[in-house]
């Protein structure tokens, strides 16, 4: 089961963050710091699994950003390696060549786009097609 | 799905990042309560963009600030608008971490607003802000309702996400109904979102299982790979919350392998394929799937034996994809009852990941090997030299969990050449990884080592390699072992004096190194030994490095203690005179570390009043066997009792470092046990040497304990402290069968804290007959240096009324005697 997701640029400033099970607030940016640091200091040669308390956390960079995901011993983690590069293919697709700017101006599409993907920490959907058909219909709806 | 609302023309249309001709909109412009001043307020963007150009962390919390008191006010005015957009803001600011907890009154606003951007923003915001420990969260639950019997799809699909996500127990128990419905509608958007939520509500409510289990046979025929993720998964939680779901599901083994097999063989399908493998998510979850049904279970196995060797065959693994799906496969291998040749072929596409380039297939590769190397060991050896060469990654998870595998890999053929390995990375490793290197080569050593010799110049490497990492008795340990093997007196002070003379910085090397001089001096001298080098040693040139080492700043005050006494011993050993010792040692009687200055007095004093039993009682140690008696150390202990005016402090409370030089316990010694009483008055002396020959008293019996009992089987522990060795604990753990069924297949394992040391013998046997039959007992020895509270974890695995049963628990209750 994912327990949470995280998208961190090298600064350290969190752009988009999802928790599949309740971490207190002031937790969370505690986490997110540690979780940055032990990222940063990989290089790329290094392995993207580490073990992190009772998680797994699964690392992928990507330009400036990085992509983490907290896993609980249960779930395979290459798995989960590749459902990260499928959910930056659908943004790709979405917003024609994603920066972090897109992202950050977004938000509220991504978590959109993120929540079609994953519920409740389980995989549902990795159908491009199928994922952005509902939001591709909003923006239709919204723009008339 | 919109519902239109055309009458705030701009409002209306106002999506998140729709381009607005006024970029900066008047709340309560146009009131006709005209006094009210205009507040500006910032789209999203804008903030964002603020927040952005804010160049201290300090200025960033004054927008943020501003913001939210312009967030609070909009709240409490209560304008329908721009809400939305107010609380977008607000989980922006959310998310960088500050608090937002005020935002909770107006999700639940927006969520019961018939228009769709509020409704999404408004379950947006639940999700965030509320969970279960707030009271808000119960408030939802009514709109949720009301949404999910809506039949609009997005909208469901919204209610459905924020149940899912924050559903508490009870709002599961009240929606569950609904949730059914859903199950069975025509809309797959829908469905597929329905049934993990399902699974949501199972976890919180175990009981609601029985509403969930009669639909996942009819989503199993869906070929919408949507619905099939969220149906394995379902029926995943399902099983593995209750055996008799499992037995129903396995009639459904079938079927799934056949949807595997289609996922396998169909070629290229645009739809779920990634880098050339259909679906993988998929294949991954039913290969999970059947990993739990097929455990313990021979038919289910059988079923699945041709298919899993079909897919571990076929996947293409150049990619990621493929090699997560492989990976998956080879898991589900080892766990069911498979095949032996399937399990040769898993261990074998293991070898071949670990060969791969791609670090991040070895580490899964190294992982799978460790937990496989207990039940399928000569099949984990033929990989060893990869596992070696792992050893050498620069990346710190790899070479981790390489050290793991490598240390569960030493047996008696390899050992030679794996501790050679080994040894080499502990010179070069990270120093969080030397301590557990140090300590696993050490155990290996001891395990198999094929000649003393050998062993005693691993010991000796890697003290000198890694010293300060080693265990507390590795001293001990080292010094019991050289004292045993007596043809190997002379080589080992010769290497021991080398080595003390290069560098008096490792510690245990210069305790052990000073203890072997000193007892073994006259050897050293000698001057000729076939084993090494020829050495010539002066005695003065001993004398010079035993005062060096005393004077030293690196030395502790341990070390002094035995670099004292090896001089003491050596004023009996060397032919010349005993002047200089003399010296050195009335020096120390006016040390400032009283432990050195007590030594250096009854020294001082034994060379002046009792100078004629001097070489009496320096002469050498006798040999001490592993858990022999303490009647020898008592014997000395109340003799020097006897000569000397004060009394003898044996042991220091610090862990380990000091041996008296009268105190023979063994290996297990050096820890914070104290002395048996001795009586400092000289006139009470001769009554102690009376009482010698008295045995020792015997052990305090320890009454046994009952850990466990579950259906008719019962476990029973009995624990015996042998008087010889103090340390140690002898458990024997004895299961008998009551009930009218066998046990079968039982299996026991321990566990216990990092500082003992755990020694399961074999038991007497698997079987358990029904109708208490013969009872199966098994001995468990664990040896306790530093007294430590014994805490004592056990696992239970067997069959038992035609179920497997995995028990683990802690034993409490155990009896302060087990360990002080």
């Amino acid at each position: 089961m994912i327990q949470f997701f995280l998208m961190v640029n090298k600064q350290g400033q969190t752009r988009l963050s999802k928790y599949y099970e309740h971490v207190e607030i002031n937790k969370r940016t505690l986490l997110e710091t540690e979780v940055i640091r032990s990222g940063l200091s990989r290089s790329n040669e290094q392995c993207s699994f580490i073990e992190f308390k009772d998680f797994k956390l699964i690392y992928r960079q990507y330009a400036t950003l990085f992509i983490v995901v907290g896993v609980n011993d249960t779930e395979n983690e290459m798995t989960i390696y590749e459902f990260i590069h499928n959910f930056v293919e659908v943004l790709d697709e979405y917003f024609s060549r994603v920066s972090e700017l897109d992202i950050m101006f977004n938000l509220d599409k991504v978590h959109i786009i993120l929540d079609e993907m994953v519920l409740n920490g389980c995989i549902v959907e990795t159908n491009r097609a199928r994922i952005l058909a509902p939001l591709l219909i909003l923006d239709k709806m919204s723009e008339s | 799905m919109l519902s239109t609302n055309g009458s705030r023309g701009g409002a209306g249309t106002h999506a998140w990042c729709g381009i607005s001709s006024r970029s900066v909109e008047g709340v309560g412009c146009g009131d006709p309560r005209g006094q009210r001043m205009v507040v500006p307020s910032l789209k999203l963007q804008d903030l964002i963009e603020e927040i952005r150009g804010a160049k201290t962390q300090a200025q960033e919390r004054e927008v943020i600030q501003k913001e939210c008191a312009h967030i609070r006010a909009s709240f409490r005015d209560g304008d329908p608008l721009h809400r939305h957009r107010q609380l977008a803001k607000l989980l922006y600011v959310h998310m960088l971490g500050y608090p937002a907890h005020f935002g909770q009154m107006e999700c639940l606003k927006l969520i019961a607003s018939p228009r769709f951007t509020d409704k999404r923003v408004g379950y947006l915001g639940a999700m965030l802000l509320l969970d279960e420990r707030q009271d808000a969260h119960l408030l939802i639950t009514n709109s949720i309702k009301n949404d999910l019997s809506q039949g609009i799809q997005a909208v469901q699909g919204l209610a459905l996400c924020t149940l899912s996500t924050m559903g508490s127990a009870e709002m599961c128990r009240d929606l569950a109904t609904e949730v059914e419905k859903l199950l069975l509608q025509p809309s797959s958007y829908v469905r597929k979102k329905a049934v993990l939520t399902a699974v949501h509500m199972i976890r919180k409510v175990p009981e609601l299982s029985n509403i969930f289990l009669p639909p996942c046979a009819q989503l199993l025929h869906e070929r919408h790979h949507g619905i099939l993720l969220g149906t394995i998964t379902l029926i995943t939680e399902l099983c593995e919350r209750s055996p008799a779901a499992l037995k129903h599901f396995r009639k459904v083994v079938p079927q799934l392998v056949k949807i595997l097999r289609t996922l396998v063989t169909t070629g290229y399908s645009t739809e779920h394929s990634i880098s050339g493998v259909s679906d993988p998510f998929l294949q991954v979850r039913i290969l999970r799937l059947l990993r739990i049904l097929g455990r313990n279970h021979e038919e289910s196995s059988e079923t699945m034996n041709d298919l899993l060797a079909q897919v571990a065959t076929n996947t293409d693994t150049s990619r990621n994809a493929g090699s997560a799906v492989l990976f998956e496969t080879v898991l589900t291998i080892m766990d069911i009852r498979s095949a032996p040749g399937l399990r040769v072929l898993a261990v074998n596409i293991l070898g071949r990941f670990l060969l791969n380039n791609d670090k991040n297939i070895r580490y899964v590769a190294l992982t799978s090997l460790l937990r496989m190397v207990q039940s399928d060991h000569s099949a984990v050896q033929r990989h060893r030299p990869t596992v070696v060469e792992c050893l050498r990654e620069p990346d710190a998870s790899l070479s981790r969990r390489a050290l793991e595998l490598s240390l569960a890999l030493v047996n008696s053929s390899n050992v030679r050449a794996m501790t050679q390995e080994l040894q080499s990375f502990l010179e070069s490793c990270p120093p969080d990884l030397r301590a557990d290197c140090a300590s696993g080569i050490l155990l290996a050593a001891e395990r198999f080592a094929p000649t003393k010799r050998w062993h005693i110049d691993t010991i000796l490497r890697v003290l000198t390699t890694a010293g300060i990492y080693v265990r507390d008795d590795a001293v001990a340990n080292l010094t019991q072992l050289i004292g045993g093997a007596q043809e190997l007196h002379a080589y080992s002070v010769r290497r021991l004096y080398s080595a003390l003379a290069e560098d008096i910085s490792q510690q245990p090397l210069v305790q052990v190194a000073a203890w072997c001089i000193g007892e073994y001096g006259d050897l050293l001298l000698e001057g000729s030994c076939e084993e090494t080098e020829p050495l010539q040693v002066e005695e003065e040139e001993v004398l010079a490095l035993l005062e060096k080492v005393l004077q030293s700043h690196m030395s502790q005050p341990a070390t002094r203690g035995y670099a004292l006494t090896a001089l003491m011993k050596l004023s009996t050993r060397l032919r010349g005179d005993s002047n200089r010792i003399r010296q050195v040692v009335s020096i120390y009687g006016s040390c400032l570390d009283v432990e050195l200055q007590q030594r250096a007095v009854e020294y001082n004093t034994l060379f002046q009043k009792y100078d004629h039993m001097r070489a009496a009682i320096l002469e050498k140690m006798p040999l001490v066997e592993r858990g022999g008696s303490q009647v020898d150390g008592e014997a000395k202990e109340s003799k020097e009792a006897q000569l000397s005016e004060t009394a003898l402090v044996s042991t220091e409370p610090q862990a380990s470092k000091l041996l008296d030089l009268l105190d023979l316990l063994d290996g297990t010694s050096g820890d914070a046990q104290p002395p048996p009483p001795l009586d400092p008055s000289p006139g009470g002396a001769l009554v102690h040497l009376l009482d010698l020959p008295g045995a020792p008293p015997p052990p305090p019996s320890i009454p046994n304990l009952r850990v466990f009992e579950r259906e008719g089987l019962q476990l029973n522990l009995s624990f015996v402290r042998p008087s010889g060795t103090p340390a140690l604990l002898l458990i024997m753990v004895t299961a008998t069968n009551t009930s009218g069924a066998d046990v079968t297949h039982f299996i026991c394992q321990a566990a216990v804290p990092k500082s003992f040391q755990l020694q399961l013998q074999a038991p007497s046997g698997d079987t358990l007959p029904a109708q208490g039959g013969l009872p199966v007992t098994q001995l468990l020895r664990i040896l306790n240096p530093n007294k430590a509270p014994l805490r004592l974890k056990l696992r239970l695995t067997y069959n038992h009324f035609g179920q497997s049963v995995q028990e683990i628990f802690e034993v409490n209750n155990l009896p302060v005697e087990t360990w002080q």
